[in-house]
């Protein structure tokens, strides 16, 4: 048994990606991965408090990493943009003593305080690198061979790093297709960004890199997409539609999350994994290997 | 090389002064991160170019343009840079230094979606994804309405956006109710400390 703190991040747990937190919470069972989820931890703060109120943004985030303290494990999430976020505040706390005492000092205000201990961890990385390729193949209950995957890592699971894997050519995610018995398909686009929450702002142009990202995963004969982020799924998967409608396309690729399909392959119901949440239902595709 | 910041130069001594700010001055003008941006033609000025303004002393235009909004932090720039400048966070610096200033732009509507999200957080401590983007199209629509109301009008077609919002919920993906965090007092002080204590190390 492996053990973790656990932030689920907004969207997993009570948002758009349910299905995401409810596979993540299944598939680590399986694999005799325990994760504790961090009570009464609040939202990172995301991308947009960034560009709002910087130092704020380091407080937000750190009030997370000083309730994983207390108990001392790594904090893994499956969202990378809590990923990132929470992990870009422990890096420049470390780097600088200066920014460490200021987010401290606003800590305190509310009984708050973080000493730098914890590592932050995404779950790909967890479960590529502690749990390993080779257990995650003993699990495998059906072989998914003949499944054609396009690998979708986004950016910021292997970006700004150092990270867990290349920062632009990363292998993790394929090879756990690959352990799953299906096919990583190539897929040069893989850490391109999905345009992330400009989708809300500036429509148009991240319709304009989902476009790209669908044809690209279409023209290196994917059946479909797998993701280890919430962002990517939701733009991928929800706005594929208005991609069609605006570039008069007809893509129909259904966007799973690779617990989902980690899920699928160790047999586990699809109640526990919502299959069902895609708005590009994943059946047709997958109904040779769901079906008992 | 002479690094040294001109005193006249406000501006860049406030981006140098916030976290992950201190790069800019390393910056060799090479382009690097323009070429690997993937919004690149959408931004007034250029990734390269807003480093450039800054350093120059040309602040009040750079922060008044839609440059650094268009920054989806993807960070390939960041990990092309051959000087570490890390221009990712740089633009971070920039958006926050522009919200201090009152500085501000209408043409990218991520200032507002972003200062939605953030009130969103403040508010509740987690993010209710519906809720935020109701607050964002209501300041969208009254933004709208102050410049240009016969857009703000044409934006009630949001009507557009229903079968978008039917289709989530009946998926399961549209929480109508938020829920606020136990903590909430506790997070509000900090963030208010935080903001008490400025931007600057």
């Amino acid at each position: 048994m492996k053990y973790y703190s656990y932030y689920p991040g907004c969207s997993n747990s009570d948002g758009g990606a349910k299905s995401y937190g409810s596979s993540t919470e299944a598939v680590a069972k399986a694999l005799d991965v325990e994760l504790h989820e961090l009570e009464d931890w609040n939202c990172c703060g995301s991308t947009p408090f960034t560009g709002v109120n910087e130092l704020g943004s380091f407080c937000v985030a750190a009030r997370n990493l000083a309730l994983a303290e207390k108990r001392g494990l790594d904090l893994v999430t499956p969202c990378s943009s809590c990923y990132i976020i929470l992990a870009r505040t422990n890096l420049h706390m470390k780097e600088s003593p200066k920014l460490g005492e200021k987010v401290n000092e606003a800590l305190a205000a509310g009984g708050q305080k973080y000493n730098g201990t914890i590592k932050v961890r995404h779950l790909l990385d967890v479960f590529a690198n502690d749990v390993g390729y080779d257990a995650i193949k003993a699990k495998v209950k059906r072989d998914l061979a003949g499944l054609k995957v396009a690998p979708y890592y986004g950016c910021q699971v292997v970006r700004p790093g150092p990270g867990f894997d290349h920062p632009e050519n990363p292998q993790s995610l394929d090879r756990v297709i690959q352990s799953l018995g299906a096919e990583a398909t190539p897929f040069p686009l893989k850490t391109r960004c999905c345009g992330a929450s400009l989708i809300i702002s500036e429509e148009d142009l991240a319709l304009e890199l989902i476009r790209k990202l669908l044809d690209n995963a279409v023209s290196n004969g994917a059946e479909c997409i797998v993701t280890v982020c919430p962002m990517c799924q939701t733009n991928l998967d929800v706005y594929q539609s208005r991609v069609n409608r605006k570039f008069k396309t007809k893509f129909n690729l259904p966007v799973l999350f690779f617990t989902q399909l980690m899920g699928v392959a160790f047999g586990i119901e699809d109640k526990a994994l919502g299959l069902g949440s895609g708005i590009i239902p994943a059946d047709r595709v997958l109904a040779r290997y769901t079906r008992r | 090389m002479d690094t040294k910041v001109q005193s006249s130069n406000k501006l860049l001594e406030e981006i140098y002064a916030m976290p992950g700010g201190e790069g800019i001055r390393a910056c060799i003008q090479c382009g690097t991160c323009t070429g690997s941006c993937p919004t690149a033609d959408k931004w007034d000025f250029s990734v390269r170019q807003a480093i450039a303004m800054a350093r120059a002393g040309n602040g009040e235009e750079l922060l008044s343009s839609n440059s650094m909004w268009f920054c989806l932090s993807c960070y390939l720039c960041t990990v092309r840079c051959p000087r570490d400048v890390k221009p990712t966070e740089l633009m971070h610096a920039m958006e926050c230094v522009a919200a201090r200033h009152g500085l501000s732009t209408r043409r990218s509507n991520t200032p507002i979606m972003y200062r939605a999200f953030a009130d969103a957080v403040k508010n509740d401590g987690r993010l209710h994804e519906l809720g935020f983007m109701m607050l964002f199209y209501r300041r969208k629509f009254f933004s709208l309405l102050r410049t240009n109301p016969f857009s703000a009008f044409k934006m009630v077609s949001l009507v557009g956006m229903a079968p978008r919002g039917i289709g989530l919920y009946s998926h399961g993906r549209l929480g109508l109710r938020g829920a606020k965090i136990k903590g909430n007092k506790e997070l509000k002080a900090i963030i208010r400390k935080s903001e008490e204590l400025g931007g600057a190390l």
